[in-house]
């Protein structure tokens, strides 16, 4: 007798149990908006937070609650903007699509070395030894720190030191730009690759630059004077070209001494082609 | 009420759950390794612990008792316990997402703590009234609170240390975790029930 007590007592108690449970799943069940996930599945799924969420399920909610802008998904760009519009029926402003561009080209052959350094392969922590072993305080080190935080693999060093963007895979989600110590790389609006920029970013005063690196800007203000456009500015001791003024005439490539000046076309697209023709031997051929 | 705070005072510090009766050491060593999942966790089971004494209790009392059913105690605890996990997951999913997100993966993971499962075997052996049994989880899980928060203080400290190759990783944890229980032993004998 006693064991039928024992199997209905805990059955019963199972029972009870199950009951509870499916009750309470019934009740408070939590209902998950799909469009979060169909959202979701036209994200890239990089998780690169470009957009300011901590991953793309975080920005899907936001979008779906309808607090973030469905352009912001910038490594997606206008593709998945227009994708996301088609899910949720709405009309949204395309994301710009940008591409990272590195600035300075001071590589081994023209920028001077001040001493071997030998320590942890870490941009930052060879900018503080000594001020970095390069002269120029603000040229790049290709150490790599943009290398290792792109999650697309589309920044590589090449063998002259400094890294190029792959701007096939380059999606311009910016985490190269957060990384540099030395604020080295912008990302740029893509914009079929119109325009000529200043690939150098020293502030130091021309006769330091000049000792330190054979291409560096040495704020002569040449290029400001030849610029029809008046698009050149000089900012600290640095010519900096805006972009949305230049008109690609190349006024100021050959009145440069030190030739810093290139049109965005002359810059290689990946590791290969600059192999193939290195950035400054070739004469940057303006696109008049 | 002397009665009451005695538990309290007893089941914190003397019998610690953790470091003198070695209930629950694998979240004891598992999420001690932040101050922050330490005390996720730790909320996560003054939750648990305190509604799985009250249940398990009350079932005991009214079911397993009245039908001589006493040696189904492990059986109906361990049923008990995983439910009650599950119903305290979903109702907080609905009620309150926020703590939901905080206790985050402790919850399912309580379902294997060994010191709940003790707590409620020990309410019962210990007869202890109800109001006693509900004191007695609560201050238990405290007890294993005290012991976690304590441990992941050190374990914090530990990282900036320097520690010989050989002791490195859990051996240093398992050592320190030693010497906290040794220090726990100077409570001993001050107090019983």
């Amino acid at each position: 007798m006693q064991i039928f007590y024992a199997i209905i007592a805990l059955g019963l108690i199972g029972l009870l149990f199950g009951i509870l449970l499916s009750m309470a799943a019934r009740i408070f069940s939590v209902k998950v908006d799909p469009r979060v996930d169909k959202v979701k599945d036209v994200l890239p799924g990089a998780n690169c937070g470009a957009c300011g969420y901590a991953g793309c399920v975080q920005f899907a909610e936001a979008v779906v609650r309808g607090e973030a802008d469905p352009g912001g998904c910038i490594p997606g760009a206008g593709d998945t903007a227009e994708a996301l519009a088609d899910v949720l029926n709405l009309e949204v402003g395309k994301a710009e699509a940008l591409v990272a561009t590195v600035f300075c080209i001071g590589d081994n052959t023209k920028a001077v070395d001040l001493f071997i350094y030998d320590g942890v392969e870490d941009c930052a922590v060879a900018g503080r030894f000594n001020g970095g072993f390069k002269a120029c305080g603000y040229g790049c080190l290709g150490l790599g720190n943009c290398v290792r935080v792109c999650p697309f693999d589309a920044i590589e060093i090449g063998s002259h030191g400094l890294p190029v963007v792959d701007q096939q895979a380059c999606t311009g989600c910016g985490l190269c730009v957060k990384a540099c110590p030395r604020d080295l790389i912008k990302t740029l609006p893509r914009r079929s690759n119109r325009g000529h920029l200043v690939l150098c970013s020293s502030h130091d005063r021309g006769k330091s630059v000049s000792k330190a690196c054979s291409v560096g800007c040495i704020a002569c203000k040449a290029c400001v004077k030849a610029c029809p456009q008046e698009a050149i500015d000089m900012e600290d001791k640095l010519a900096v070209i805006d972009l949305d003024k230049c008109d690609d005439c190349g006024a100021c490539v050959p009145v440069c001494p030190p030739e810093t000046i290139y049109p965005r076309t002359a810059i290689p697209a990946n590791l290969k082609e600059l192999e193939k023709q290195p950035l400054a031997a070739g004469a940057p051929e303006s696109s008049s | 009420m002397e009665r009451l705070l005695s538990i309290i005072f007893i089941y914190i510090l003397v019998e610690n759950f953790v470091l003198q009766r070695f209930f629950g050491i694998c979240p004891f060593l598992g999420v001690s390794r932040k101050m922050e999942t330490a005390i996720g966790m730790s909320m996560a089971v003054v939750f648990v612990m305190t509604m799985a004494t009250i249940v398990t209790w009350l079932l005991f009392t009214f079911v397993l008792e009245p039908f001589n059913l006493q040696y189904l105690q492990i059986v109906t605890f361990i049923l008990v316990i995983a439910s009650l996990v599950q119903l305290v997951e979903t109702t907080l999913r609905k009620i309150s997402p926020t703590l939901y997100q905080g206790l985050g993966i402790f919850l399912p993971l309580i379902t294997t703590n060994c010191a709940i499962m003790a707590v409620a075997l020990l309410a019962v052996r210990e007869e202890f009234v109800f109001v006693e049994a509900v004191v007695f989880g609560v201050a238990a899980s405290l007890g294993f609170s005290l012991a976690l928060v304590i441990m992941a203080g050190i374990r914090e400290r530990l990282e900036l240390a320097e520690i010989p190759d050989v002791l490195q990783g859990s051996a240093v944890t398992l050592i320190t975790a030693g010497i906290l229980s040794l220090a726990f032993m100077g409570f001993r004998g001050m107090l019983s029930l």
